[in-house]
C-alpha cells in the first residue's frame, strides 16, 4: 500500500520547512499570550472587564429569546422533601434597624405613584406554595418548601398588567441595601411566589420576614429577602452581586 | 534524502492547539467557581484519602474567593471550547479522519499489547497506521468527554431549562458531580498525553506543529505499515 502522501525530500527542504512552521507557532503562542493580557487589562464594566461582560450580557440576550420559555418550571417536590433545618445565606439588607410594624410592601407603579400594602392585603389573595431545589450560585442547592402569593396572582390583583410590559422589574429592602432587578418574562413565569411562609411557619425574620421574593427559575442571589419596594422599569435596574462582578440575569 | 509523509492535516493542528489553552482557561474558570462549594473528596465515612482540593492547591494557584471571575470566563470560554469541538468533530467526519480515530475490532485486545509495550514489558507493537490501539481509544474518550463536559455543564447552567436533560443525568447534584468528574479525568488524560508526547520524542511532537513526520532514510522505502514491529529504525513511527 503505498501513501500518496509520501513524499522523498532533502534534509534542507525538512529544515526549512520545520523553522517556518515552529516559527509560525510561536507567533501564535505570543499572539495568544498577548490576547490574553489585553482581555484581562480591559476596563470593567462592573467589575468585569468588558469584553467579557459584553458576552455575559449577549448570552442574557441568547437564554431569555431562544433558550427561555415560561412553559419550562422547576421540577417541584413533595413537601415531605423539604429540608426542616433551611440554609441561610447573605444577610445583606437585613440590618437590626428594621420596623416591622409599620411594614408595607411600596410598589411604584409610576414615579409619584405608589400603592402600599399590608401583609394582611398580600395573605388575602389566593396562596400557592412550592416545594422544589433552591439553587446558590455558589454550587449548593436545597430542597425546600415555600408559600406565598403567586406575582402573577399579584399583578392581576393590583392591575400591574401595564407595568409589567416594561423588561424589568426592580425589588430593594427597606434600606435600599440589598437590590435586584430581574427580567419581567421570569418574573412572571407562574412559579414565582411573594413567599410569607417557609415549611408551614411565618418565614423567619433571617429568612426574609415579612415578605420576600421566590424565584426558582434564578439562582439564589436573586430571591431577595424582605422585600421593601417593587418597581418597574425598561432599563436594567440596580443590583447588587452584578455590581460584584456576577451575571445580571442569573437564570436557571 | 528522507522520506516524509503528511501526518496531521493542517485543520486538525489548529484544533489542536486552539482547544489547549481553551481548556486550560475552562478547567481554571471551573476551579475558580468548584472553590465556592468544594465538598467533593475520595474516601468513606470520616476518612478522607484526597480533598477537593487540599488548601495548599488553592492556596498555590490562588484560587479562593474568585466565583464571580470564574464564572464570567467559564460562561465565555465555553462557545470557544463548544464551536472549537463540533467543528472539530464535524471535520473529523467528513474527512473521514475518524476511520484512524475511532477504535475498530482489534483496539480493545491491541491497546493492551500498546500498554504492555510501553511498560517495557512486551517486545514489539501491533501494527498500526496513523494511532495504536491504545490511542484510539483514549483519543475518541477524550472526544466523548468533551460532549459529556458540555452536556453535564448545560444541565448544570441551565437545570430548569434543560430539565430533561438535568433529570437523564441523575439530578442536578449528579451532573454537578459529572462535570466536576470529567474534569479530573481531563487532567490525567493531559498528564499521560505530555508525558507520551515527551517519550515518543521530536518527530512525533513536529507532527502536530508542522504537520509532517519524517518515516525513514530513503534507503528503508518501505510504507512504514509493512515494516515489522520489531525493526530498530531511527524516526520510527512511533506516535503519540
Amino acid at each position: 500500500m503505498v501513501n500518496d502522501q509520501e513524499k522523498i525530500v532533502s534534509s534542507k527542504y525538512i529544515r526549512n520547512r520545520t523553522i517556518t512552521s515552529f516559527a509560525l507557532f510561536f507567533l501564535l503562542i505570543v499572539a495568544g499570550l498577548f490576547s490574553w493580557r489585553w482581555l484581562t487589562h480591559q476596563p470593567e464594566d462592573n467589575s468585569v472587564p468588558r469584553p467579557l461582560r459584553a458576552v455575559l450580557n449577549g448570552n442574557e440576550k441568547f437564554f431569555t429569546n431562544f433558550i427561555y420559555s415560561p412553559s419550562n418550571v422547576s421540577r417541584t417536590y413533595s413537601p415531605t422533601y423539604a429540608a426542616p433545618k433551611v440554609r441561610v445565606n447573605g444577610d445583606d439588607g437585613m440590618g437590626e434597624d428594621f420596623d416591622v410594624t409599620a411594614w408595607k410592601l411600596q410598589v411604584v407603579r409610576s414615579p409619584g405613584d405608589t400603592l402600599f400594602i399590608s401583609l394582611d392585603e398580600i395573605k388575602s389573595l389566593p396562596k400557592t406554595d412550592i416545594t422544589f431545589d433552591f439553587k446558590c450560585i455558589e454550587g449548593w442547592s436545597q430542597v425546600t418548601h415555600w408559600a406565598g402569593v403567586k406575582f402573577s396572582d399579584f399583578v392581576k390583583k393590583y392591575n400591574l398588567t401595564s407595568e409589567c410590559a416594561m423588561q424589568y422589574v426592580g425589588l430593594n429592602t427597606p434600606d435600599k441595601k440589598y437590590y435586584v432587578g430581574i427580567d419581567t418574562r421570569s418574573i412572571l413565569q407562574p412559579q414565582t411566589i411573594l413567599c410569607y411562609e417557609m415549611n408551614g411557619k411565618p418565614l423567619p425574620m433571617n429568612q426574609g420576614y415579612p415578605l420576600r421574593l421566590i424565584i426558582p427559575v434564578k439562582y439564589g442571589i436573586k430571591h431577595l429577602k424582605r422585600i421593601g419596594t417593587i418597581f418597574f422599569s425598561n432599563s436594567k435596574p440596580k443590583d447588587y452581586w452584578y455590581e460584584r462582578g456576577y451575571d445580571y440575569y442569573a437564570g436557571l | 534524502m528522507k522520506k516524509i509523509v503528511q501526518k496531521h492535516p493542517l485543520a486538525i493542528r489548529w484544533f489542536h492547539w486552539i482547544n489547549f489553552p481553551v481548556l486550560a482557561i475552562m478547567i481554571w474558570s471551573g476551579l475558580l467557581i468548584y472553590w465556592a462549594n468544594d465538598i467533593y473528596r475520595l474516601g468513606w465515612g470520616n476518612t478522607t484519602v484526597l480533598k477537593f482540593f487540599p488548601d495548599s492547591f488553592n492556596k498555590a494557584f490562588n484560587i479562593p474567593f474568585r466565583l464571580a471571575e470564574g464564572m464570567s470566563f467559564h460562561f465565555v470560554f465555553m462557545w470557544l471550547f463548544f464551536f472549537n469541538g463540533l467543528l472539530y468533530v464535524g471535520y473529523l467526519f467528513f474527512s473521514g479522519e475518524w476511520k484512524l480515530i475511532f477504535p475498530n475490532k482489534k483496539s480493545l485486545k491491541e491497546s493492551w499489547q500498546v500498554v504492555l509495550h510501553d511498560l517495557h514489558i512486551r517486545k514489539g507493537v501491533p501494527p498500526q497506521k496513523k494511532y495504536n490501539a491504545a490511542q484510539r481509544i483514549a483519543y475518541t474518550a477524550v472526544i466523548f468527554m468533551g460532549m459529556g463536559s458540555l452536556l453535564t455543564g448545560l444541565a448544570i447552567y441551565k437545570p430548569v431549562q434543560f430539565k430533561t436533560l438535568c433529570a437523564l443525568l441523575g439530578g442536578y447534584e449528579w451532573a454537578r458531580i459529572e462535570h466536576f468528574t470529567l474534569t479530573i479525568l481531563f487532567s490525567l488524560f493531559f498528564v499521560v498525553h505530555i508525558v507520551q508526547v515527551l517519550l515518543a520524542g521530536w518527530n512525533n511532537f513536529r507532527g502536530m506543529v508542522a504537520g509532517f513526520e519524517v518515516v525513514a532514510d530513503a534507503k528503508h522505502l518501505t510504507p512504514f505499515e509493512e515494516i515489522p514491529a520489531d525493526t530498530p529504525i531511527d524516526d520510527s513511527p512511533k506516535n503519540m
